[in-house]
């Protein structure tokens, strides 16, 4: 059973990636009814300004918080004045095709600014493997679990301790009560897309060392972390934790037990069930119709 | 459209379907082929906007019945069928696909919906790869033959542009004629609200299968003339992307306008091709306009265009008020 273990470490890992992602991915829906098709793009544009910075000669530490900045000024305050602003009062449909052109807009200029090859990325973790209860795990998978299950516990205690996150449920749940009681609804909904700009940072950072960059990595992560939204529940961050593991580990264990050519349909077919059986997601409450 | 008068848009209609006919006669074997995507694409849009502009039932897997049509065209015409019965196949297989994946749309709307049929997508691009012993797998379908029409070979670039532009001409009278049916009211019904729709008598759960069954089959016409026109299919083409293409030239050209297809398929073909003199930095230009373009006009190129109609019939509207109160006054 020693397979199963490792198959289940390295989903979790990956899993956890997918989790960062889609929580962000949740939260812009929730305040601003983003569905942001370009989010798989976000992931894979900070590794490559990370890399410009570290080729621009900043050692690696400086080139992180510079890329996680850089990213929160361009993927979270250029995002939502440039396009979601002016687009949010028109509806879902129009804003999210716009995000499918900001994506392949995104991708376009990555390999034609930066290199249409997979670039090599340094990991924060060093190399290696433990032992624990007799199984080598590496580093990198434990690294990647901690990292990210710091940022979760991070954000469910800003959101659900302090004030601030109090006031941005407020602003998501209800923005007109939440402006009556007094909540910077406007200020709230940018702090979501800073937010989401640093977890997609954060698991660039992350996903990089193990995937390469490469302009056309987003696209897959786009969708694993679309469907661990909805498989956990569109409208829940811890719903979207969920989802992330869940379809991390489910990945992971079609590509060894169902075949490697229908890996990518398992997650499909999980997530077409879910729909249909329960919409509103796993751990999701139902949200009421507006008709 | 409706502000124009009727003289000059039948005059209009005249002059361009007289272009698409006359001007291309001395374009190049590229120009032709671009041409006759564009046709192609238009069909495939046309019966998106049917699916998403009237009956309002997000899909994003008009890409998936294009490759349905188009793996059917493709084997049935290399195993020596003629093209004509390989469309008929194709429009059947993709209206009983499209029918089935109409029920998820009975339970869930919107964005779930959009989820479900992306999910779809995905799986039909999974099948075209690995069922090679259908397919071709990553290999794909070579020596595709183009047909003979009344006689006539059409291996040539030209005529097999005029067959796509003929069969446009057709998809576009036929979707004419079913948005002015009392089917395509109810489409419309169903958009704007389908409770009222229902307790109207419209058998909703029939008109949103409908509606996706349709959309889908003209999908798979456009992907039955795709695999001649390229004369080489794989499953690369048919993936997420095209869906999501298809889905941007219904929303740029303008969703629910009878012509936003056929604009919107112009600039997701024809501007990239313009912009090919700009080399690397083409696709992006084309993202930055479609997303100015939107920021501008949600509603897409026809929005504009309907919005300054509209502008301008309130302005006479209110003119004709105008003069109607002074002389009720001039009458006291």
């Amino acid at each position: 059973m020693s397979n199963l273990f490792d198959l289940l470490v390295a989903g979790l890992a990956t899993g956890a990636i997918y989790a960062l992602v889609a929580v962000g991915f949740t939260l812009l829906w929730q305040t601003s009814q983003t569905i942001n098709f370009a989010q798989g793009e976000f992931v894979m544009l900070p590794a490559f300004l990370m890399l410009a910075a570290m080729h621009a000669g900043a050692p690696f530490w400086l080139a992180i918080i510079l890329g996680i900045l850089l990213s929160m000024i361009l993927l979270g305050l250029g995002f939502k004045m440039l396009l979601v602003d002016p687009m949010m009062r028109h509806g879902v449909l129009p804003l999210a095709i716009a995000t499918m052109a900001l994506a392949i807009g995104i991708k376009e200029a990555v390999k034609q600014f930066f290199s249409a090859e997979a670039s090599p990325f340094p990991s924060i973790v060093p190399t290696g493997d433990v032992s624990i209860l007799g199984h080598a795990v590496s580093l990198q998978s434990i690294g990647v679990l901690v990292v990210a299950i710091l940022a979760v516990v991070g954000l469910t205690t800003l959101l659900n301790r302090t004030s601030l996150g109090h006031q941005m449920q407020a602003a998501a749940q209800n923005p007109t009560v939440a402006r009556i009681i007094g909540v910077p609804v406007e200020r709230m909904i940018l702090l979501t897309f800073l937010i989401n700009a640093f977890l997609v940072a954060l698991a660039s950072l992350l996903i990089t060392p193990i995937y390469l960059a490469k302009f056309s990595s987003g696209e897959v992560l786009g969708q694993a972390a679309f469907i661990a939204a909805i498989v956990g529940g569109f409208n829940q961050v811890r719903g979207a934790i969920a989802g992330g593991l869940l379809i991390g580990v489910l990945d992971n264990l079609a590509a060894a037990y169902v075949s490697t050519q229908y890996r990518a349909a398992v997650p499909m077919i999980f997530l077409i069930a879910v729909i249909l059986f329960r919409p509103q997601g796993l751990l999701g409450r139902a949200e009421e119709r507006t008709v | 459209m409706s502000g124009f008068a009727k003289p000059l848009k039948i005059a209009l209609g005249l002059i361009v379907i007289v272009g698409l006919i006359v001007i291309p006669m001395n374009f190049n074997r590229y120009g032709l082929f671009i041409l006759s995507q564009w046709a192609v694409m238009s069909i495939a849009a046309m019966g998106l906007n049917l699916t998403l502009g009237y009956a309002g039932q997000v899909s994003l897997a008009q890409g998936a019945f294009v490759g349905i049509g188009a793996y059917a065209a493709a084997i049935m015409t290399t195993h020596g069928w003629p093209l004509p019965a390989a469309i008929l196949v194709a429009i059947a297989l993709s209206f009983a696909v499209g029918w089935v994946l109409g029920y998820p749309a009975l339970r869930v709307q919107h964005h779930y919906l959009a989820f479900v049929t992306l999910a779809f997508s995905t799986l039909a691009f999974l099948v075209f790869r690995n069922e090679s012993w259908l397919t071709g797998g990553i290999y794909g379908i070579s020596n595709i033959p183009r047909p003979h029409v009344f006689g006539f070979a059409t291996n040539k670039p030209l005529p097999f542009y005029y067959v796509c532009l003929g069969s446009l001409a057709i998809v576009s009278l036929a979707v004419w004629w079913l948005i002015r049916s009392p089917w395509g009211r109810a489409f419309m019904a169903l958009r704007e609200n389908p409770l009222r729709a229902q307790s109207l008598g419209i058998d909703t759960r029939r008109y949103t299968l409908m509606a996706f069954a349709i959309g889908s089959a003209l999908g798979g016409v456009a992907g039955a003339l795709y695999a001649p026109l390229t004369q080489y299919i794989d499953p690369v083409p048919f993936n997420l992307s095209l869906s999501l293409d298809l889905l941007m030239m219904v929303i740029v050209g303008g969703a629910g306008f009878y012509f936003g297809p056929f604009l919107g398929a112009m600039i997701a073909v024809l501007l990239p091709e313009w912009l090919r003199f700009t080399e690397g930095y083409y696709l992006m230009l084309y993202a930055i306009a479609v997303m100015l373009l939107l920021i501008w006009s949600p509603t897409g190129i026809l929005g504009i265009l309907d919005r300054y109609l509209a502008e301008r019939r309130t302005k006479a509207a209110s003119a004709l008020r105008a003069v109607a109160k002074s002389r009720l006054e001039t009458a006291q």
